[in-house]
Parts: C-alpha cells; structure tokens; sequence
C-alpha cells in the first residue's frame, strides 16, 4: 500500500502543514511561547504601570521571597484543607454510581438529577450558595433553628462564610455536593460495568456477602479508576478555589478561603506583580508535576484513558 | 388447602429480599437527589419572591419553598438593574465564536495529527501533550501583557482568541481520529481524492458524536468561564454574564430575589443544552477521562 501513496509524499506534507497551521499558530501566539515567556518573567521585575514599562532581572529574587513569603504558605495550605472535599466526593460517587449501577427503573433519571449541580457550576451557583449559608435566613440555619425550636430550644447556626472556623468546611461542603454526581460517577459507573460477572457469579456459590463482595471484587476491580480520580482531582483541587472563594468570601475571613490560585490573581491583577506571580504559577506548575510524575510511575504511559 | 411446595417459599423469600434490597436502594437514591435539587428548588422560589419575604423570619416552614406570590417581575427587575440583556448577547456571541473556532481547527489540526505523515508531527505533537499539564495560571500572565501590548485588552478578541486554540480538543478529536477504520479513507484516495475532501465528506461524518462531545464542553467551559473574562473586559457593556452577575452582586449584595433570577437565567441555557446532549456527555467522559 505504502508505494502507492510515495509519489503523492509532497501532497501530503503540504496538506499536513496546512491543516495543522491554523491550529499552529494560535498554539504558539497564546500557549507555547506565553509558557517560555512566564517562566522568563519568573527572573524578572514587571511593572507595567510606571513609563517607561520596567522589565528588570531580577534572577531568583521572586523564588526567595515566595519561600519566605508566609502569605504564599498560608494559602497553599488553605488549598491542601479545601482538598479535603476531594476524599468526600470520591466516596459519595463511588456510592452512588454502586445504587445506580443496580439495574432499576428510572436509573437515568436520577443520573441526570445528579449531574445538575456539577453542569451548573460557575458563578450563578456560588450565588446561590451565598445565600444558602445565609446565616439569618440560609438553608443551614433555618434548619438547625427549626430543628432548636422542635426542642424547645434557641440554636443558631454559624456565620459560615464569615466565621474563620465555619468558612472553609462550608467551601467543602459546597464543593462535595458540586462534584460527588458529576464526572467521577460517570466514570465509577463505566468502572462498575466493566467487572466482570463471573467474579461475582463464583463468588455467589462460594456464599460470599455483599459486603465480602465489595471489597474483594469491586474496590481491587475499580481501583485504577479510583486512582485516575484521586490523581485528576488532587491536580484540579491545587488550581481551584479562585471562583468560589471570589464570589461567596472574597478570599475571607482573613485570608481563610484564599487559595494558590486567588494568590496568583491578587498578585497578578489586584497588585500588578507580574513577575511574582509567574514565579507563583510554576511553583504550581512544579507541584502539579509531581503528582503527574506520580500518575505516570503507576501506569508507565503518558495518558491513562 | 394444600401445603406450599417448597420451591415456592424459596422463591418467594428471594422476591421479598429483592424488593427490600430494591425498596432500599431508591430511598437511598431519593435522598440523594432531593439533596442535589433542593438548592436549585431554593433558588426558583426565591427568584419569585417579594425582597422583604425572604428576610421575614416568622415564617410557617413550607413558606421557604412555595412562595405566597410568583413576582415573575423580578425578572423583568433583573433586566433593568444591570445591562442583563447585553451580557446574555456578549456571551453567546463570545461563546459561539470560541467553540465554532476551538472545534474547527482542532478538528483540522488533529487530523494531521492522526493521518498524516510530515516532518517534525511526533515532535510537535509532544509539544502539544506537554502543555497540556501546564496550569493556566503560567501562560495567563504573559498572555495579559501580550494582549495589552497589542491593545486588545477590554475587547471581545481578548477572550476569545487565546481560548480558540486549544491542546486538548486537538488531542481528544485526534485520539477519536486514530479509531476510526482506515479503510474508507485509503479506498478514497486511490480513487483520487484529495486529502480535504477525505477530511470533509469522509471522516468529518464518522466523528459526530466526538465533535459533539467536544462541542459540547466548549460551549459550557467557555459559558462558565469566569478569571479570564474578568481580567480581560473592563468595561460593563462588554462583559459575559458570569462577570456580569458578579458585578450584579457587588451592586446589590443582598437583592436576593433580583440575584437568584439572574443566576437562574444564567443557568437555564446549560440545562437545555445538557438535557438534550446528555449522551454525548457520558460518552464523552468515558471517552476521553478527562475532565472538559
């Protein structure tokens, strides 16, 4: 077959090119060469706000602030404490995707009620979930009040999102309902279907219980999904929290719900530090990496799908 | 009254057992979705109310869910309040642009990337996975200074083009590319066609449910975007409506009937288009693993 296309090699190359172009360029203008500049402007000084525009080297400079910096610490382990939700919502999916993957009527109904609050993120819902810790007349509270005047008692809830002690559990709590139907028990149930039935069967006659079954089957048989889950999420959970934390505490109560990434945007837009704000993102970027060096050590390629 | 034979006892405790197993599953299941719904429920109703009924704490405990009034006014409100209308145009004009751009030219770049054979693909391919793992918080920074120093800063470009250009549609439309048959491709270049039109009337019609997937997830992505767009677009008549709806909050913080119609009125395109395109979601999900 091969010899049949040689003559046309040149035709090929051409349309290989023209093809990949458009693509190309927009790659190189705002993703290929911004990546070797950001590391650049890691080294140096930006002030684009004085004239003349000041770009200066400042080579390590903004490496050793960040190590001495204890705002930057304080908010990466903000970020790390956020991640708790990661754990949470693994497990409610894997729950949830085991009821569903019962065959039962309505299945798809409720695969679609779950997958709401994850469809719908973004601003509107952080909106929402303002209000929903309203500590006057929020979900919570007007529950734990209705709860109190059931016993005859005067409970008030939390300020949640202005308490110091109450704003990061309420992210949490938040990001769990937000993730637990959404992608991973899409992925848990494609999981679920792919064990195969005669582990089970054998199982059965061997007179196991539901829950031997679970965790000598199921948990080992799905257990490089859970692992693609926990990897992906732990590489998302270090890069979110600016859009919640923007809309519901602004990044409050004292600097309690910023994260890494609201650092970056506050020293990149709200103080125009450029430079040390790239320097922030590639010690993001490091961090990122090694879970990924991780992610490929276990499954020795370089995209697990 | 004969006795009941003894298959029949088995068979009837395996049915009870089944149907308390089944019985528990959906209680189960229920309680789950109701926690799922019952912000959103919050939501609608709230949007309808009057802004002192939302404050009024002496309240019978059904009263949090039905309002007394549907004040549909609120939308009406909402309009008015805030440029809402020319937020909804901005996005959906920005949104159809970034996806119709991102779909087509990853389209064709990973077309190349699949089927044809130039010098330096494999490399640059690679360049193509490596970005991949770079957080977009690097290359935000020097994109900034790159768009103010063409002064496109606060214009419709600025959010548009750097997100038209994408390492992941361009990987995930590829790896669709690779398993589709070659078989229909080589017959159609023997009979002499060019590399365009085997693209167009050979594979572009084999791939709908991926160009669908990725449709899809653009068209939300971009929808939801939010930190690009806000540091993009100064001005309020350009900006998308989850900018929009922030800025609606910091004007009127606790307006809560007026800010949860915006916020439903935001949310309500995604529901559609996740209503009707909800197969391509799961098959998109399985298909690629990753997140869109």
């Amino acid at each position: 077959m091969k010899d049949v296309f040689l003559k046309d090699s040149t035709k090929e190359i051409l349309a290989g090119y023209s093809f990949l172009l458009p693509n190309l360029i927009g790659f190189l203008i705002f993703t290929s060469i911004p990546v070797v500049a950001s590391l650049i402007l890691s080294f140096m000084r930006v002030d684009l706000i004085s004239t003349p525009k000041v770009f200066h080297f400042i080579w390590f400079e903004n490496f050793k602030r960040l190590f001495t910096d204890v705002y930057f610490w304080k908010y990466s382990w903000n970020t790390l404490v956020l991640m708790l939700a990661i754990p949470f919502s693994i497990a409610g999916s894997l729950l949830l995707a085991l009821g569903l993957n019962e065959k039962l009527r309505g299945v798809v109904f409720f695969r679609t009620l779950y997958f709401l609050p994850t469809i719908c993120s973004g601003v509107a819902i952080y909106v929402l979930w303002r209000l929903v810790y309203n500590s006057d007349f929020g979900v919570f509270n007007t529950l734990i009040a209705k709860f109190g005047s059931l016993l005859g008692l005067t409970l008030r809830g939390p300020n949640w999102l202005t308490d110091e002690a109450w704003a990061k559990p309420a992210l949490i709590i938040m990001s769990v309902w937000q993730a637990v139907g959404g992608y991973n028990m899409i992925l848990y149930l494609a999981a679920l279907q792919g064990v195969p039935r005669d582990l089970y069967e054998a199982a059965e006659i061997d007179g196991a219980s539901s829950w031997q079954k679970f965790w000598s089957i199921t948990w080992p048989q799905i257990s490089p999904t859970t692992f693609f889950i926990a990897t992906m999420s732990i590489i998302g959970g270090f890069q979110s929290g600016f859009d919640q934390a923007f809309i519901m505490t602004g990044g409050g109560p004292n600097g309690s719900t910023t994260t890494i990434m609201y650092y970056i945007f506050n020293n990149f837009y709200t103080w125009h530090e450029m430079g040390y704000a790239a320097a922030i993102s590639w010690m993001l970027f490091l961090i990122i990496f090694s879970v990924t060096l991780l992610k490929w050590k276990v499954f020795g390629k370089l995209i697990h799908y | 009254m004969a006795a009941v034979p003894e298959y029949e006892k088995l068979v009837r405790s395996y049915l009870r057992k089944r149907f308390f197993r089944r019985l528990s599953i959906y209680i189960l299941l229920t309680i789950g979705a109701f926690t799922m719904l019952s912000p959103f429920v919050w939501m609608i109703t709230t949007s309808l109310k009057h802004l002192g009924d939302v404050f009024s704490y002496q309240k019978p405990w059904w009263f949090d869910w039905a309002p007394t009034a549907f004040v549909w006014e609120n939308y009406v409100k909402a309009f008015k309040v805030v440029p809402f209308a020319r937020f909804y145009f901005n996005s959906i004009f920005v949104v159809l642009l970034t996806t119709f751009g991102q779909v087509t030219t990853s389209a064709f770049a990973a077309y190349a990337f699949a089927r044809l054979r130039f010098p330096g693909r494999d490399k640059i391919f690679f360049a193509y996975l490596a970005t991949m793992m770079v957080p977009g918080a690097v290359t935000m920074i020097p994109v900034f200074i790159l768009l103010q120093y063409f002064g496109w800063i606060d214009t419709y470009k600025a959010v548009i083009l750097p997100a038209m250009f994408t390492a992941y549609g361009t990987f995930m439309l590829r790896q669709f590319f690779l398993t589709l048959p070659r078989d229909l491709e080589d017959a159609a270049k023997i009979d002499g066609c060019g590399y365009f039109r085997i693209f167009w009337t050979i594979v572009l019609p084999l791939s709908k449910p991926a160009l669908a997937t990725l449709t899809t997830f653009t068209f939300m992505g971009t929808w939801m975007n939010f930190m690009w767009p806000l540091v993009a677009l100064n001005s309020h008549e350009k900006f998308t409506l989850p900018v929009g709806l922030a800025y609606f909050q910091s004007l009127h913080s606790t307006n809560w009937p007026l800010l949860m119609a915006g916020s439903v009125m935001m949310i309500l395109p995604i529901l559609l288009l996740f209503i009707f395109n909800q197969r391509y979601f799961v098959e998109g999900i399985k298909l690629t693993g990753i997140k869109g």
